[in-house]
């Protein structure tokens, strides 16, 4: 499982990886937003935590249907589904290399992108901690989309559609953690609910996702 | 491919085929019975005036929103779980007629908000979770249309009901912690019976019961539509292959 | 007619909108079911046939 795990980090990080392809992504969503709102600090304040959670869900979007197409197309996901390791190990390892690839940078790079936006300075420590609890919801949940798609040639858009739907609940209660967190406000009760979110989705998704493999594999 | 083989569909075909005349028959009673009634033969509401009659016309859509997509839920586990075909086509039968269902909630509701609530949209939380649940409407469906294989189509699409299912109720709850909504407010709600005093809770009940026997009724003769679909499908692969 | 007074265009207007996406479902759905009626029926015409 480890080495499947450093093989997905490998290829995803050497050229024509799209790593960095999503950070890149975040970085111009955020330089959209003052030109689309206007550059009024007070209200790019008040915006920066939304916006900066839905560009990291956005971006996180957009290297999901690697996932498993890369494998599906050269014939390794049907090797991978003969192997010893469950489809649903199989599932979780390929997320976990996307939330290492994807998800992981986004947090990394939201305080920063904070700074473009004027976030209030105590928000950036919960921009942080929402980002670094919610993104692993987002990696799985779109490992299932991403494994409903993989047969489908242009499955992207499809795959968005299925997906955003899916990202809401995450979304709401992660940028209201960055949000109350930027307004001084308690942050417990969304922290708690997001961290049950992540932790739910990470226990049920990869069957669901696996079951979805095994149908496009037949 | 030759369900047509198969006991299962062609009992259904068999069954409702004299079922849908009835269903018909008492769907355009109930309905005709509970719009008229609620329409020309009940007062006006002290608070909210005329505006009340869209009453009768947005929380039978609402509910059946809600129910066509727990029929949907129910039909995908019978379709997993014991490969009933025509379990699987009537899911596939009944969502469009679900999605036309909250696209008519959350018209009549935009409608109906605009004189009590002064917007034609806000981001109360019963309109934005059937947005939501309209958005899930939409993805069910295209992803019955994106995949060829019927079988394979039938299998995703269910276990994206299932996990749909799930988010939806989730979604519900997060919308409700996001915006506690001005929907709360309204004298009538959705499952307050309670609220609604009996002179518009008699036609009411008539129309729920008018748009629930529609939807039996539109999802028989969907349903039938996909079985012969099917059919002709196979019938063209087997002339192909002649 | 009932006196709808000031509501009138909301409430019309809202009980048209509802009609209106009912009967296009209605209308939908029973073309499609005539359509593909008629394209079975050929079909099988056709392959009796062939034989």
């Amino acid at each position: 499982m480890i080495a499947l795990l450093r093989r997905d980090l490998r290829l995803a990080v050497r050229a024509g990886g799209g790593f960095g392809l999503s950070l890149a992504f975040f970085l111009i969503v955020t330089l959209l937003v003052p030109f689309g709102v206007g550059p009024d600090t007070g209200r790019l304040a008040l915006i920066a935590p939304g916006i900066l959670w839905v560009g990291a869900l956005l971006a996180s979007l957009l290297s999901l249907d690697r996932i498993f197409a890369l494998d599906f197309e050269d014939g390794t996901l049907e090797v991978l589904a003969t192997a010893p390791i469950p489809m649903e190990a199989v599932a979780v390892i390929k997320a976990l290399a996307h939330w290492l690839t994807t998800g992981l940078p986004l947090v990394l790079a939201a305080p920063v992108l904070g700074v473009l936006l004027n976030l209030p300075g105590a928000g950036y420590p919960w921009l942080f901690w929402s980002l670094l609890v919610g993104t692993p919801a987002l990696s799985v949940i779109g490992a299932f989309g991403a494994a409903l798609t993989v047969g489908l040639k242009r499955g992207g858009l499809l795959l968005s559609l299925l997906v955003l739907p899916l990202y809401v609940p995450t979304l709401i209660f992660g940028a209201e953690v960055a949000r109350r967190g930027a307004e001084g406000q308690a942050v417990a009760t969304p922290l708690l609910l997001l961290a049950g979110l992540t932790l739910g989705a990470v226990a049920g998704l990869p069957y669901a996702a696996a079951a979805a493999i095994r149908v496009n594999l037949r | 491919m030759s369900i047509w083989e198969y006991a299962n569909p062609k009992r259904f075909m068999q069954t409702s085929a004299w079922v849908l005349p009835w269903a018909t028959g008492l769907a355009v009673i109930a309905l005709l019975t509970g719009l008229i009634w609620g329409f020309f033969f009940t007062p006006d509401d002290y608070k909210q005036g005329s505006t009340v009659k869209i009453i009768y016309i947005h929380v039978p859509a609402a509910l059946m929103a809600i129910n066509a997509w727990a029929m949907m839920l129910v039909t995908s586990l019978i379709w997993l779980i014991r490969r009933h075909h025509v379990s699987a086509l009537a899911a596939k039968a009944a969502a469009p007629i679900g999605m036309t269902m909250t696209l008519i909630a959350l018209f009549t509701g935009a409608i109906w908000g605009q004189p009590m609530w002064g917007t034609w949209w806000a981001w109360d939380p019963r309109l934005t979770s059937f947005l939501i649940l309209f958005l899930f409407y939409l993805g069910y469906m295209a992803l019955w249309a994106a995949i060829e294989n019927p079988d394979s189509a039938a299998d995703l699409t269910s276990v994206l009901c299932l996990v749909g299912s799930v988010f939806a109720f989730l979604s519900r709850y997060a919308v409700l912690f996001w915006n506690q909504g001005l929907h709360q407010g309204a004298s009538l709600s959705l499952d307050g019976e309670d609220h609604v005093a009996d002179v518009f809770a008699y036609p009411l009940w008539t129309c729920i019961a008018g748009f629930g026997l529609l939807f039996v009724t539109l999802v028989l003769v969907r349903t039938r539509t996909e079985i012969r679909m099917r059919r002709l499908s196979a019938l063209e692969a087997r002339e192909r292959m002649q | 007619m009932v006196s709808l007074g000031k509501y009138a265009g909301t409430v019309l207007s809202a009980y048209g909108v509802a009609l209106a996406l009912l009967l296009g479902l209605v209308a939908l759905s029973l073309w499609q079911s005539a359509r593909v009626r008629r394209a079975l029926a050929a079909q099988e015409r056709r392959m009796a046939e062939n034989g």
